[in-house]
């Protein structure tokens, strides 16, 4: 068996009716969320309404009619919008937030995967009036300030990772990013003539999301093995290389946390065989300012900068998946980007500037918030601040590693440095007591920490993956692996107990096989 | 876990084929591969009458911790699928080798099972993983 692909396909609805869904899915939840903790249950806020009961302070200070909207189109029946005091607006939304998990309260180490601190300073100048009120389809010439900082946003990523033929902001999620660096390797086989090229190389351990952009693109995807010790299999790379190969995806560090040792050969190998090297940017954290994907011999490359330049996320977004390109490869970057003219002044890149290009992702110029945070914490840091990251990153994750085996974990590459996330296997255990990953993670959440990602990469079995990223103080890690030696010794000491984590959580466990077996979605009154 | 039954034969990917008596060949994941995986959710299984590849995938099964392909052991033409998976995908990890089957082939070339690898060797290569 090996990885899978699956699409999933939305049905148009009008907005109305899709709306409408939504407002009954939330009765739905509710009622299922009551049936799970009955006497705990929190209130919707249109359970709190009171016929007449307003807040008087919030409202609106000019409430005149709208004179300029005909009678025959103006409302006639009530909002049906919930009737409460501002303290119970203050109470319900305050409480809801408490049954929240965030970075703002505890250890995450998830790491910089899905949750890596965010700067308050990044949000205060983002959030500038200046950038706020921004038209997207402002002028240029209004538009400078913002312009300015894109450009320059362009230029660090295009030197922070080597590529030489600049950097294309467009892309708003990695997974968008991801297959527009399929879409111009494939544009550039296309436009040399080359028809054959389809088959995307993708290791056994990469991201799902790699085979699923190389399908998206129409390329076929060949899997190679990884060794042991963690890196590629280069003979297996060998036999899958050929005249129809389009190119390679490859996460470095990989998924497993280890850097790939024999990368040179494997970019030699791929270019000599006509194909072009992709790098997946999902750990690119652990190399900032250190060692960078072009010189690499990489052809293309996304970043997350929802992840490694630290924008908030979470919950689906938003994202942004910034694009970088060898010189090869310049010509098909997605449009718009920004350019700098003889004068000093900004302007767009427009299809007509660049006419090979894969054109456009999205109606505007990316996540316009995100970049800006993402420029902000990019021109903080600077060269020698990003460097830190890497090197922080890093040494906490190897730290961490060292400790967690001291008390009795076994890593699952325990010969090979950490980048900036490692692997613990608790198969052991599970042989012994029976307690698997998941029991694990469950139980870390009654001690306040956030569970690790848990069954990834599945090559290894009932594998924790753990990343505590660069922000994280010595004094946290320890009280980390304190937990987690508590956790071992309860595991050893009475697992029955162990496995009815979490206790102290709004939920307990969810029966999260019934909830995929019956994947029921449809109301029914 | 459950005995290996011995009219098995096996890929290194944990499918496993069966030659029955009219000459067709019955398809499945080991046991060892339901455990790995964990409660099943969700079977994507072939349509009768498709043309399935040896070492190319021909089902996908999918648990809450991971979506795997299932590579056919052998060439040929589906003339059966196990369509009780559809509502009970549990039923592979109440029984890999026998209700819960996936597919049924009538082979090209039922020599191509000559290749795989014998309920023995397919023990110790369990053994060698389980380490």
């Amino acid at each position: 068996m090996g990885s899978s692909r699956k699409t999933c396909t939305l049905s148009t609805q009008s907005y109305l009716e899709r709306r409408i869904c939504v407002y009954k899915a939330c009765g739905m939840i509710h009622r299922l969320y009551n049936s799970l903790i009955g006497s705990r249950r929190a209130m919707l806020i249109y359970e709190h309404s009171k016929p007449g009961r307003c807040a008087m302070a919030q409202l609106p200070p000019v409430s005149n009619l709208p004179d300029d909207v005909p009678v025959s189109m103006r409302r006639t029946t009530p909002l049906g919008l919930p009737e409460v005091s501002e303290l119970d607006v203050v109470r319900h939304y305050t409480n809801l937030s408490r049954k929240n998990y965030s970075i703002d309260t505890n250890f995450y180490p998830l790491g910089s995967c899905t949750m890596k601190y965010n700067p308050r300073v990044c949000h205060t100048l983002a959030m500038q009036d200046g950038f706020l009120n921004r038209h997207p389809y402002a002028p240029e010439s209004m538009s400078q300030g913002f312009m300015r900082c894109m450009h320059e946003l362009q230029e660090i990523l295009a030197e922070v990772t080597g590529m030489q033929g600049g950097v294309s902001l467009a892309p708003m999620a990695g997974a968008q990013g991801e297959l527009a660096g399929v879409a111009m390797i494939m544009a550039y086989h296309r436009h040399r003539g080359d028809a054959e090229r389809c088959e995307i190389i993708v290791p056994d351990a990469a991201h799902g999301t790699n085979p699923a952009s190389a399908s998206m693109c129409g390329g076929t995807v060949r899997e190679v093995p990884t060794k042991a010790d963690g890196d590629i299999d280069i003979e297996a790379l060998k036999k899958v290389l050929g005249p129809k190969t389009a190119g390679i995806m490859l996460t470095n560090p990989s998924t497993i946390g280890v850097f790939e040792r024999h990368i040179q050969e494997i970019a030699q190998l791929v270019h000599e065989a006509g194909g072009l090297l992709y790098y997946d940017g999902a750990n690119l954290n652990a190399i900032l300012g250190k060692v960078r994907p072009g010189d690499m011999g990489f052809d293309a490359i996304h970043m997350n900068l929802h992840k490694t330049f630290s924008t908030p996320h979470g919950g689906g977004g938003p994202g942004a998946g910034a694009v970088g390109v060898s010189a090869r490869l310049q010509p098909f970057l997605p449009i718009p980007m920004v350019k700098k003219h003889a004068a000093g002044t900004f302007g767009w890149v427009r299809k007509k500037d660049r006419p090979l290009s894969i054109g456009r992702l999205s109606a505007f110029a990316g996540n316009a918030g995100v970049l800006l945070r993402a420029y902000v914490y990019a021109r903080m840091l600077g060269r020698d601040g990003l460097r830190r990251v890497a090197e922080y990153a890093t040494l906490n994750a190897n730290y961490l590693a060292k400790k967690l085996a001291e008390v009795g974990f076994d890593l699952a590459y325990p010969e090979r440095r950490a980048s900036h996330e490692f692997i613990v296997s608790v198969q052991k255990q599970k042989k012994a007591y029976g307690v698997t990953a998941l029991d694990f993670s469950k139980a870390l959440l009654d001690h306040d920490i956030h569970a690790p990602t848990n069954y990834f990469p599945l090559l290894v079995p009932e594998c924790l993956l753990i990343e505590p990223t660069e922000t994280e103080s010595k004094d946290t890690l320890d009280h980390f692996v304190e937990v987690m030696a508590t956790l071992l010794k309860q595991a050893e000491a009475d697992p029955e107990t162990f496995k009815q984590a979490p206790r102290t959580t709004p939920l307990r466990r969810l029966d999260d096989v019934k909830a995929a077996r019956q994947l029921d979605l449809a109301l029914h009154e | 876990m459950n005995e290996i039954p011995g009219d098995l034969k096996f890929l290194k990917s944990h499918e496993w084929a069966r030659l029955e008596e009219d000459g067709i060949i019955r398809v499945g994941i080991s046991d060892h591969a339901q455990g790995l995986l964990g409660d099943l959710v969700y079977v994507e299984l072939p349509a009768v009458g498709d043309q399935i590849q040896a070492g190319s995938a021909c089902a996908v099964v999918e648990s809450v911790k991971a979506a795997s392909d299932v590579y056919a052991p052998i060439s040929g033409e589906v003339i059966e699928i196990n369509e009780a998976l559809n509502d009970r995908p549990e039923v592979i990890n109440e029984d890999a080798f026998g209700a819960g089957w996936i597919l049924a082939v009538r082979a090209g070339n039922p020599e191509e099972l000559k290749a795989l690898i014998d309920p023995d060797a397919y023990a110790e290569l369990l053994e060698s993983e389980d380490h």
